[in-house]
């Protein structure tokens, strides 16, 4: 009697198990397809696929349901996996204890440890792929000041301190020029008074005096 | 017919003469600027005949018509129609010793509008190419980050995918288009100021002010930096591009010859046209600068070298462009067939690294035979290299949009962005030192400026001026007008400009007294080669240009392309056609200056015809000799 009960409670436990297995196929209802690229984002650090990291993921699947639906009712028994292929996919789905965890359930564990499950393989949302679901995309950091508006900031505080300089450096030329040349000035007023031509200055009208006061009488 | 020499009365009294020149070289009179030195006015002329055409038009021209075979139109053309162009325009610059008004108004006072001509046209070509200078800026501001913001497309709103604009074009498109230019969808849409672009360009037009404030005194410095630092720019780009997978393929498509596009007129003409816009002619700045030299200079030699320096800088640019853009065709070669890989590995679900580049074509064919309905569905794209390479772009659109898309590729992306535009605002600034001279000497010498205003408050108006004008290019719309004054103000006057110029200096000033100025000047006449194409060779070929241009501009439709992400062939832009009133501004633009030579000549007639009793009593009181020749423009 007890054997038999006992046999009938190891054919159920069996049989659940390889139903949940069986859910586990090809286009389940329940269960994403995974696609991991390992040689395109590693290169020469490419680490073969073996068992062993089939187990890692598992485990962080089931640490991602843990997280998720914050209990600690998963395990690495509770994921199951299924047609693997060379290029390295396959397909899972996440049972707790006798039914399958609903789709929407899994996208959102697996969204929001999506960074924890990269790091994991070392891979990123292109490499380690869960088709059909979209990766979580991050908002760039907006610094405070747009950075062009600095570089704009101090290349046009630069260029007004130089026309700054340059003008007042004119100027001040200029008032030199003018005080050496009125010395200068009252020096030839006292040589020349013969009708010689004079140095016509910067500034002062484009006539030579001494022929202005000449026209009045001679009619040029 | 060759000896031709149309009357010119008063010739003698309105030029300096020999012996006046000499004197004017000994004593060193008046008020009129000098260079510091012989590298200065090189270095200012090889500023200002190497500008943004020779980076981003002679590489596509040269590229579309045949490759290494374009160099042949190229140079011969350079020989016959650039070269003696340019030493004709430095001759008559240093002989008569002033701006282009000045030296038009002496050969013959009819002939002022020529000089009129010029300033407008320096003016409308200076107010565009100080906004390319402005958008430059802008690129070089924001190339102070990493990642670079034209690299990627930002996340729209509700945070679900990348705004639609970018994900349906590129994310440089959307930098350039969007996030530049705010463009509008068509050019009667304006749009509105752009606060971002109002900024660039007040600091444009500022650098620009404060390179030329005392004139050549404060560009001359200036041109140390700003001409001799693109070749740095390019020798250092060159050499990282040989360094990066596929530049030898661009360099080598962009040299492969076809020689049956020699028989194209159509490369002839692209040829000759490239020539005359890259030297920089009929814009005055070159007149102007050639007469602050001495008069004994060897304008010849001048001539010659920077010709050949102009010619070899359009060559050496355009080896450093192709080995990007061959960089970056092999990069989206890459791209294409690594999707196509990635599809069919996928699909297959074959083991990583199974496909390579070498034999995808035989694994394709075989999965195409054993299940071909599967491979249907791919819609896997041909990728071929030849494809990407040909994507000849020009202008505005390969600076912004191709080699800043094949910058964000190469490592350490930020460096090379602010190098290449560094490259190119030194580029833009030098050129605009010429048109800044063309429009400030012709201002002094018409007297429209007061003589008491200092030189630099006459720099100041005219920036501020031409910024206050030049405002209409940063609307939204901006771009359609940029590319209006492009094709119009900045092409048909010009031709028109140097064809009066040769005709005037041989015919009305007299080629035997030109060539008696090039003996006292430089010790011998100009030989043989000169007086052909001087005569006979250089105004045909002007002529035939001028014609071509003008027939294909007139009988072609005026249609302008536009960036328009609600039409259906976007990202493909589309081809509209201008509204009835850009006709008039078409008119304006390039009638204005073509048709001031004849008005002004008309004008100064009618003027002498019923005023001439009245300039019988003027007398010329003023005693330095400089001043003098200044003077002389006005009957």
């Amino acid at each position: 009697m007890l054997t038999d009960l006992f046999l009938t409670l190891c054919i159920s436990t069996a049989l659940t198990a390889v139903q949940a297995e069986n859910r586990c196929s090809v286009d389940a209802k329940n269960g994403y397809k995974v696609r991991l690229s390992i040689k395109t984002a590693l290169g020469n650090k490419a680490y073969p696929w073996d068992d062993s990291e089939m187990f890692l993921f598992r485990a962080t699947l089931a640490f991602a349901m843990r997280v998720y639906t914050k209990s600690d009712q998963y395990n690495v028994s509770s994921v199951h996996v299924c047609d693997e292929t060379p290029r390295v996919s396959f397909w899972f789905v996440v049972s707790n204890d006798t039914e399958l965890v609903s789709a929407e359930d899994v996208e959102k564990a697996v969204r929001i440890s999506r960074n924890r499950i990269n790091s994991a393989f070392m891979l990123t949302d292109q490499t380690l792929e869960f088709v059909n679901i979209p990766p979580t995309l991050v908002a760039p950091v907006q610094p405070g000041t747009p950075p062009w508006l600095i570089v704009f900031g101090v290349v046009i505080s630069a260029v007004c301190a130089g026309v700054v300089m340059l003008l007042l450096s004119s100027f001040v030329q200029k008032r030199r020029k003018k005080g050496i040349l009125e010395d200068e000035n009252e020096e030839e007023r006292c040589e020349k008074q013969n009708g010689a031509t004079h140095e016509v200055q910067e500034g002062s009208d484009d006539f030579n005096q001494i022929f202005v006061e000449a026209s009045s009488s001679t009619k040029l | 017919m060759l000896k031709l020499q149309l009357p010119n009365p008063g010739l003698e009294e309105r030029i300096p003469s020999h012996q006046e020149l000499e004197k004017m070289e000994v004593e060193e009179a008046g008020d009129r600027p000098k260079w510091d030195n012989k590298a200065q006015y090189m270095l200012t002329c090889v500023g200002f005949c190497v500008g943004l055409g020779n980076v981003w038009r002679f590489p596509y021209l040269c590229q579309s018509h045949g490759g290494g075979a374009f160099m042949i139109p190229f140079l011969i053309l350079l020989v016959l129609e650039g070269i003696p162009l340019l030493h004709l325009e430095f001759a008559i610059g240093q002989r008569l010793r002033s701006g282009s008004v000045g030296v038009w108004t002496a050969i013959h006072p009819y002939l002022t509008g020529v000089g009129i001509a010029s300033m407008f046209v320096s003016f409308l070509v200076g107010l565009y190419y100080n906004t390319i200078i402005a958008w430059v800026m802008w690129y070089f501001f924001n190339s102070f980050q990493e990642p670079l913001p034209w690299s990627q497309c930002p996340i729209n709103e509700n945070k679900t995918g990348l705004v639609s604009e970018c994900a349906r074009s590129s994310p440089v498109d959307y930098f350039w288009y969007r996030e530049t230019l705010n463009t509008s969808k068509v050019i009667e849409d304006s749009g509105g100021l752009q606060w971002w672009m109002v900024l660039c360009l007040i600091c444009a037009w500022t650098v620009l002010y404060v390179c030329c404030i005392r004139g050549i005194e404060t560009t001359g410095k200036a041109v140390y930096v700003t001409s001799t630092l693109p070749y740095v720019v390019l020798t250092i780009f060159l050499v990282r591009g040989l360094t990066l997978k596929g530049s030898v393929d661009g360099i080598k498509f962009l040299f492969t010859p076809d020689v049956t596009e020699l028989a194209n007129p159509a490369t002839w003409l692209d040829a000759g046209a490239q020539v005359f816009y890259s030297f920089s002619l009929a814009f005055g700045g070159l007149i102007s600068f050639s007469s602050y030299n001495s008069v004994h200079n060897n304008c010849e030699q001048d001539a010659v070298i920077i010709s050949i320096i102009n010619g070899f800088t359009s060559i050496y640019a355009a080896t450093v462009i192709y080995s990007i853009i061959g960089f970056r065709a092999t990069e989206r070669f890459d791209d294409c067939l690594g999707g196509n890989i990635l599809a069919l590995m996928n699909t297959f679900d074959l083991p990583e690294g199974s496909i390579t580049q070498s034999n995808y074509s035989e694994v394709l064919q075989y999965h195409n035979m054993t299940s071909p309905d599967i491979i249907q569905t791919l819609n896997l794209k041909t990728c071929d290299l030849n494809t990407f390479l040909s994507e000849g772009v020009e202008g505005t659109g390969l600076a912004f949009i191709v080699f800043t898309e094949a910058i964000t590729k190469m490592p350490v992306s930020p460096l090379w962005s602010i190098l290449f535009f560094i490259m190119l605002f030194c580029l833009g600034l030098s050129s605009m030192f010429g048109n800044i001279e063309g429009v400030l000497v012709p201002l002094q010498d018409l007297k429209i400026i007061p003589k008491k205003w200092p030189k630099e408050a006459i720099t100041g108006s005219i920036c501020l001026v031409s910024f206050i004008i030049a405002v209409i290019f940063v609307q939204r719309s901006g771009n359609y007008w940029l590319a209006l004054f492009d094709s119009f103000a900045g092409s048909i006057p010009l031709l028109i400009i140097a064809f009066c110029e040769m005709v005037s200096v041989v015919y009305i000033y007299g080629i035997d007294r030109f060539n008696e100025d090039i003996k006292f000047m430089i010790g011998h006449k100009p030989n043989i080669f000169w007086q052909s194409t001087w005569r006979v060779i250089s105004p045909l070929i002007m002529l035939v240009i001028f014609l071509f241009y003008f027939i294909t501009k007139v009988s072609a439709e005026l249609t302008y392309i536009v960036w328009n992400p609600d039409s259906p062939s976007f990202p493909t832009q589309e081809k509209i056609p201008y509204p009835g009133w850009i006709y008039a501004i078409i008119v304006i633009l390039a009638g204005v200056p073509s048709t001031v030579i004849p008005a002004t000549a008309l004008f100064k007639f009618i003027r002498r015809r019923c005023c001439s009793r009245s300039n019988e009593h003027k007398s010329d009181s003023i005693s330095t000799i400089s001043d003098k020749v200044q003077m002389s423009s006005d009957p």
